[in-house]
């Protein structure tokens, strides 16, 4: 690793560990409904909202009311999206006249932005409409982010309530989190994109021509920052173009990237400390923000060195691939100059750890064992900080199978936080966490023998094979990047990775709210002799070791076949 | 459950119309009145006509003119309305016989230069619209452009140095050289 790689390192821990406690101490007062700077300023809307759609704010909801009031929101926004891609060419503000998106691509695109995955078959900028960007992407983006952290922050009551019958009252959750959180964040925010050249009207496309002897090149327009801050700050990962992050349009400048980096893991991380703050003890949020800080440097560490080292088959061609003053080196393909190795890497460790998926260079052309550290950070279950309110909530799940591994051991009844852990909570914890292992390698295998799944594959032999396994991988964990050379963009790879997407979303979050409901019944007891601590460093490595084991066992046969063996074909010999 | 659908129906259109159709709209008016030429494009303007943007690469492939990042878009390079890389594994034989014929091309617009070619400059950006080179890349075309033009190398090599970016603050991304800029005042030279 370089110096500028470290100090790039070091920096983007710094910066946001110091903003992740600000941030999640004002999600906490959001959503415990005290009073705060936004919701002073926006109160007023709030009130307005809840009298036009019919809302009582003190009315509680139990579990399974969360849950089903949670499902039908997302169900009317896969619809509404559906709705305007079918309808786009007779609607407004679309200059290039695009025709209404194809019935299979328009289902896999609003299951995929509705569950937070933004896995894309399709190319923004030759295929949607600007209304549907921003009336439909746009607000997708912000209702997907807002869905997982109400859904964690019910947990999290799960945790702080003791014998109670109700989780919260998912219109207020929404609606807060929504107006208070993410819209005034996303605003500044999108100003600043625009301050370092991301583009933001509802131009045509420019037609441009350097010189007499050039083709004319058109360059593509639309309200791109808008969606670019919402994109990244809910970790949703969706692009306007389909080069995503990697378009200068849409991180146009190093600082916008590094700050794109930084607001992936914002709201994840600033997520640890609401936790910390709502069950009244924040020792209990560092531990877990340790946790996954620990395993995200590791990771981060092994993509750069790796895509740095540069690709052994290019030397004795005659090309310099080392790394000097007036060049970065390295494995070069698909990223971008102003990048370069560092921040690709970097970027590319984030946005797989988060359930992101934005990309700034084209993980397909990553190294074997670049791509391998994109392929193992979502395998985790996009649990080290992972998706806002998703990621956490998944950590969570871990930590509770982390305490009953504990409590096996010395044979007590394990607890969390003063609650009990029995059979029903170890039940939604198993569903929670094996119901994506299961749809990866189910639907993994499903397409490997499909000639339809096969006839995808752009690359030969065993990358081939990491295509696939990277768009279940991908899909199911609701990441949404991809080793693009796959062309998914077929009724095939558009129906099953949309039946992916949302049982990977909701096939996790049901069992979640019903924990959140569960451990919300339970009396609280005082912590005793037996009682494990859960902030301390013992319970940091038992939590990570839960992770890795789980992700582990479950994908390494897969791996075996994919990233391992194309790493030992670049060995000598061969 | 029946009393769900109110607010679920009502809050979603209410909501959608503040993130979809306020927030969208304030950003747009703000950028026109504090960046009005970034939310435009930042296109560079020659003559009264936009010649380009100066974020968007452009497919220059005469000796006469610095090379920009190959470009993978199809269906011809630099293409502003299909951006993207190209995807190839680092074992696809398909991705070295690119970077072979890429070399080949380089080598033979410029037979002289026995340096050995900086890699940024043979293979393919992530957008397909990389505006950048790395300084390294900029130099290596130095000679063949400055035999092109008939110009001094000190001439060329003096503007490649003033086109050259350092690390954003000192600090984040890499040295760099806009490719388009650095064209553009060449051809400004005579």
């Amino acid at each position: 690793m370089t110096t500028h790689a470290w100090l790039l390192l070091g920096l983007y821990l710094l910066v946001l560990l110091l903003a992740a406690k600000p941030l999640g101490c004002h999600i906490a007062d959001v959503m415990e409904g005290r009073p705060s700077l936004a919701a002073r300023l926006g109160g007023g809307v709030e009130s307005v909202l809840y009298r036009l759609c019919g809302i009582r704010r003190e009315e509680e909801m139990g579990w399974l009311q969360y849950a089903l009031a949670i499902l039908l929101f997302n169900l009317i926004g896969a619809l509404a999206v559906y709705a305007l891609q079918r309808t786009q060419a007779w609607l407004p503000l679309n200059p290039q006249g695009f025709a209404n998106v194809s019935p299979d691509s328009s289902f896999n695109t609003a299951i995929s932005f509705a569950t937070n995955t933004n896995w894309q078959g399709y190319s923004g900028e030759s295929t949607m409409s600007y209304l549907t960007q921003m009336l439909g992407l746009t607000v997708q983006n912000f209702f997907s982010a807002a869905t997982a952290i109400v859904v964690v922050v019910a947990l999290i009551r799960g945790f702080s309530r003791h014998t109670a019958k109700t989780v919260g009252n998912a219109w207020v959750d929404l609606s807060r989190i929504t107006l208070y959180v993410l819209l005034p964040i996303s605003l500044v925010y999108a100003v600043f994109l625009v301050g370092q050249g991301a583009i933001q009207n509802f131009d045509a496309y420019k037609d441009v021509t350097a010189s007499a002897t050039m083709s004319t090149q058109s360059l593509p327009m639309g309200p791109v920052a808008s969606q670019e801050a919402i994109k990244m700050l809910g970790t949703n990962g969706g692009g306007f173009f389909n080069a995503n992050s990697a378009h200068p349009y849409e991180n146009p400048t190093p600082l916008s990237d590094f700050i794109q980096m930084l607001s992936i893991f914002l709201i994840p991380a600033a997520l640890c400390l609401t936790f910390g703050r709502m069950v009244g003890d924040m020792r209990q949020g560092w531990a877990v923000l340790m946790a996954m800080t620990l395993m995200f440097v590791v990771m981060a560490i092994v993509a750069m060195v790796f895509e740095q080292q540069g690709n052994p088959l290019l030397s004795g061609l005659g090309i310099d691939q080392s790394i000097t003053a007036f060049q970065p080196g390295g494995n070069m393909e698909g990223k971008e100059m102003r990048f370069g190795i560092a921040d690709s890497s970097l970027f590319a460790t984030i946005t797989t750890l988060a359930s992101c998926g934005a990309v700034n260079a084209m993980h397909d052309s990553f190294m074997p064992l670049g791509g391998f550290v994109t392929m193992w950070d979502m395998m985790l279950g996009e649990v080290v900080f992972g998706g806002v309110g998703s990621g956490l909530y998944g950590m969570l799940v871990f930590a509770v199978m982390a305490v009953f591994i504990a409590g096996l051991m010395i044979g007590r009844t394990p607890e969390y936080l003063g609650k009990k852990i029995e059979a029903f909570e170890m039940k939604m914890v198993s569903i929670a966490i094996l119901v994506t292992p299961l749809l990866v390698l189910a639907g993994a295998a499903i397409a490997v023998m499909a000639a339809d799944g096969i006839a995808g594959i752009a690359n030969p032999g065993a990358h081939g094979f990491s295509e696939i396994l990277y768009a279940f991988t991908s899909a199911a964990n609701n990441n949404g990047s991809a080793f693009a050379g796959l062309s998914a963009n077929t009724p095939f790879y558009n129906n099953l990775l949309a039946i992916a997407m949302w049982f990977g979303r909701f096939g996790v979050m049901v069992p979640v709210l019903a924990l959140a409901g569960s451990l919300a019944a339970k009396k609280r007891i005082a912590p005793g002799a037996g009682t494990m601590p859960t902030h301390g460093p013992l319970f940091v490595v038992l939590l990570i070791g839960t992770v890795v084991l789980i992700g582990a066992l479950n994908y390494v046969p897969a791996l075996a076949l994919g990233p391992v063996v194309e790493h030992l074909m670049l060995g000598p010999g061969n | 459950m029946k009393k769900l659908f109110r607010p679920a129906i009502s809050l979603f259109i209410l909501l959608s119309a503040v993130t979809g159709i306020v927030y969208p709209m304030a950003v747009t008016g703000i950028a026109q009145v504090v960046f009005p030429e970034n939310a435009h494009g930042s296109l560079i303007v020659k003559g009264g006509k936009p010649v380009g943007s100066s974020l968007i690469g452009q497919n220059f492939s005469d000796p006469g003119h610095f090379w920009g990042r190959p470009s993978a878009t199809s269906p011809q390079p630099y293409n502003g309305t299909a951006s993207g890389g190209s995807n190839l594994g680092p074992l696809n034989p398909a991705f070295t016989d690119a970077v072979k014929s890429r070399i080949a091309a380089l080598q033979a617009a410029d037979p002289e230069n026995p340096r050995p070619i900086p890699v940024d400059l043979v293979t393919a950006s992530a957008s397909g619209l990389d505006p950048h080179i790395s300084p390294a890349s900029a130099r290596y075309q130095v000679a063949r452009v400055a035999r092109a033009r008939s110009l001094p190398a000190a001439t060329v090599a003096a503007l490649v140095e003033k086109h050259t970016e350092d690390r954003q603050w000192g600090l984040f991304g890499e040295p760099r050289v806009n490719v388009l800029e650095l064209n553009l005042a060449l051809d400004d030279i005579r």
